[in-house]
């Protein structure tokens, strides 16, 4: 992990909401492991928001892990750049948002990636994610591991073109 | 032939509200409803399960305000163990407090930043591509920064005292689990400017000063918008000050009359009735005393203002003052004024964290209180949007076998149907054609209350706001989406 010095793995997502838990879980996974990635800090929350411009400053780099109903399967990393996405009386943020707002505050982002993984199921009062998405986070997981102890300067852009062409 | 008009966010799972305007054949507005699709399983997940896990499974409930469901379904439980509402031990409740202080001030001071200052600063009719945070952040960065530090310090008194942003443990039946350090208290007293609570309350009064020069050049719209007589209920302390925490249940109409007179909210089924209408998922409460066609009301910051006869902290009090030489010392019925009590809110909640943070209470170690154990228990409290309702029943095996929830949007839901059918006959009425500035106004009056529609679910996806006019047939003949 030459190309970053500090890097910020933030799952965010409702853990009672099935395979809405998937970015809280790829957190909690790196958390478990953390003396296997020095440099590597985590942190999880329901949703961003605003203070996330500010939370994500202290890093050279940040992964997002989100949840997604649509991404490919098993899962999608790229590069995210600012964006204004801002939605209807809504209190949560999309990650390119949070970017754009901070390149208006701060005039910079640290480099940040998402890593969203395929969901299936989304009800309320269910702790445990489908049997599918579970599938699915595996692989991420394997996928982030050998990105995070990759000690090669393009890593990133060379995970970000690998995780194309991987399929279920 | 009538016309329909439909607004809807489209989100994948519940959580979304969708306005239908109906027009007749001159385009005059008919009728107007805002549906809201609200998740009604939560009671029933519940059941079964251990009555002590309740603090941290509500919290899933929703992603905005996880606090106050913590808090409130704590108080419940409170009475269960037979603590009673009353019984916490002074390190207990002052900890408490102290992170139902801190929700408030973030979640305030985000939906005036986020949410609102937009429309203040560039009007309702701006171009929506500019009319968010972002563009305030290019227009008017002190302010931007305002609002992610303020959201930023509000979320660090969370953490302090709940433990966590994510399954918060702080509070436990009976009390809570952890008091606040020397070192966690003085980095909040004395932070690296701007992180300190001084500046918080700075910069909390700095924006009720922005909202009344506002309302000094603007104050026809922010008086007039929206505005229709209304019932108000809130908690109020024992002796009339607010308190978002505790205190007894009040009720004023439109005149100030009192309604419900301090009443015990653990009777609160003798008072609020909730009535099911079949094009809504949503309950509409309402006072069993006015019955179901009159007894609608309004809980919020303006309610809580309308019903409370003072605030406890200086600064809050002055300009609590202020705003009730300007009503005439009589309820506010406008919508918009909605704003004006957030912010004086905002600022009473920044003047009592700083008040709890110098109390050497919060590093006690008494922390839990103990009592006889009883069946059943109601716990309420003043969450952001409004009055939160927590009962639960649980049984021998110390399972919960009911629980009934009434959220803050909930309580709201009949006032916000009219802010929008206010909003409809003013702008939409005899207008042949569906413009972004309607849409906008729309938006603009379901705002002014906050509501919680997004119910804590945010994978990767879209929530566009759509309107679209539906003929009598059923048939899209207009739409707008963004």
């Amino acid at each position: 992990m030459k190309h970053y010095q500090k890097i910020l793995i933030y799952g965010y997502g409702n853990p009672g909401r099935q395979d809405d838990g998937l970015g809280p879980l790829v957190a909690a996974s790196i958390e478990k492991r953390a003396d296997e990635f020095p440099g590597v800090e985590w942190d999880s929350n329901y949703q961003l928001n605003i203070e996330d411009a500010m939370n994500i400053r202290d890093y050279d780099a940040v992964i997002f892990a989100d949840a997604s109903l649509d991404c490919h399967e098993p899962f999608e990393l790229y590069r995210l750049q600012p964006a204004k996405e801002i939605t209807f009386t809504t209190h949560a943020m999309s990650a390119e948002s949070v970017l754009a707002l901070g390149q208006d505050i701060y005039g910079e982002n640290p480099e940040c990636y998402m890593l969203a993984i395929r969901g299936y199921e989304w009800e309320m009062g269910f702790e445990k994610l489908s049997d599918r998405a579970a599938a699915n986070l595996d692989m991420a997981l394997d996928f982030l591991v050998s990105l995070l102890t990759d000690d090669s300067p393009n890593a990133f852009a060379d995970a970000v073109e690998a995780s194309k062409a991987i399929k279920i | 032939m009538g016309r329909k008009i439909t607004i809807e966010p489209v989100t994948r799972v519940e959580g979304h509200g969708k306005v239908t305007i109906q027009l007749d054949p001159q385009n005059n507005v008919t009728d107007s409803r805002l549906h809201i699709v609200e998740f009604r399983g939560f009671e029933r997940f519940v059941q079964g399960r251990p009555y002590w896990e309740a603090p941290v499974l509500v919290q899933r409930l929703c992603g905005i305000c996880p606090v106050s469901h913590h808090l409130a379904a704590a108080k419940a439980l409170d009475v269960i163990v037979g603590v009673g509402p009353d019984g916490l031990t002074p390190t207990g409740e002052k900890m408490r407090r102290l992170m139902h202080y801190g929700q408030t001030f973030q979640s305030h001071a985000l939906h005036f930043f986020h949410l609102v200052s937009p429309d203040l600063l560039f009007g309702i009719d701006s171009d929506p591509a500019t009319r968010n945070v972002i563009g305030v952040a290019m227009e008017h960065p002190d302010l931007a920064v305002q609002g992610v530090m303020m959201r930023k310090f509000g979320q660090e008194i969370i953490r302090a005292t709940a433990g966590k942003k994510i399954h918060g443990t702080g509070a436990i039946p009976g009390g809570i689990n952890k008091n606040l350090s020397i070192e966690e208290r003085d980095e909040f007293l004395k932070g690296a400017d701007p992180l300190n609570i001084d500046k918080m309350i700075a910069w909390s009064q700095g924006a009720v000063d922005f909202f009344k020069d506002f309302h000094s050049k603007n104050s026809d719209m922010l008086d007039n918008f929206a505005a229709f007589p209304s019932n108000h209920l809130s908690l109020v302390r024992k002796d009339g000050s607010l308190d978002l925490y505790h205190g007894v249940l009040r009720a004023v109409d439109s005149e100030g009359k009192k309604i419900l007179d301090d009443v015990d909210y653990q009777d609160y089924l003798q008072y609020i009735g909730e009535e099911v209408k079949d094009w809504s998922y949503m309950k509409f409460p309402y006072l069993k005393s006015l019955g179901k066609r009159d007894g609608w009301y309004t809980v919020g910051p303006l309610a809580r203002l309308n019903t409370c006869d003072f605030i406890d902290t200086p600064l809050a009090q002055k300009e609590f003052e202020a705003y009730k030489a300007y009503t005439n010392g009589k309820p506010s019925n406008a919508s918009m004024h909605m704003h004006w009590a957030r912010l004086i809110e905002t600022l009473h909640a920044a003047e009592k964290m700083k008040d709890l943070l110098n109390d050497p209470d919060l590093q006690g170690d008494d922390r839990v209180a103990k009592g006889t154990k009883t069946n059943e228990g109601v716990g309420l409290l003043e969450a952001p949007r409004g009055t939160l309702f927590h009962h639960y029943r649980i049984n021998d095996n110390d399972q919960i076998e009911m629980a009934n929830l009434i959220v803050s949007t909930t309580n709201n839901n009949e006032p916000m149907n009219r802010a929008v059918n206010f909003v409809a006959k003013q702008q939409i009425n005899g207008k042949s054609e569906v413009t972004e500035g309607m849409l906008n106004a729309v938006e603009v009056a379901i705002r002014a209350y906050d509501p919680c529609l997004s119910c804590a679910t945010h994978a990767l996806g879209k929530m566009p706001l759509e309107l679209s006019l539906v003929d009598a047939d059923g048939n899209v003949i207009d739409q707008i989406r963004k």
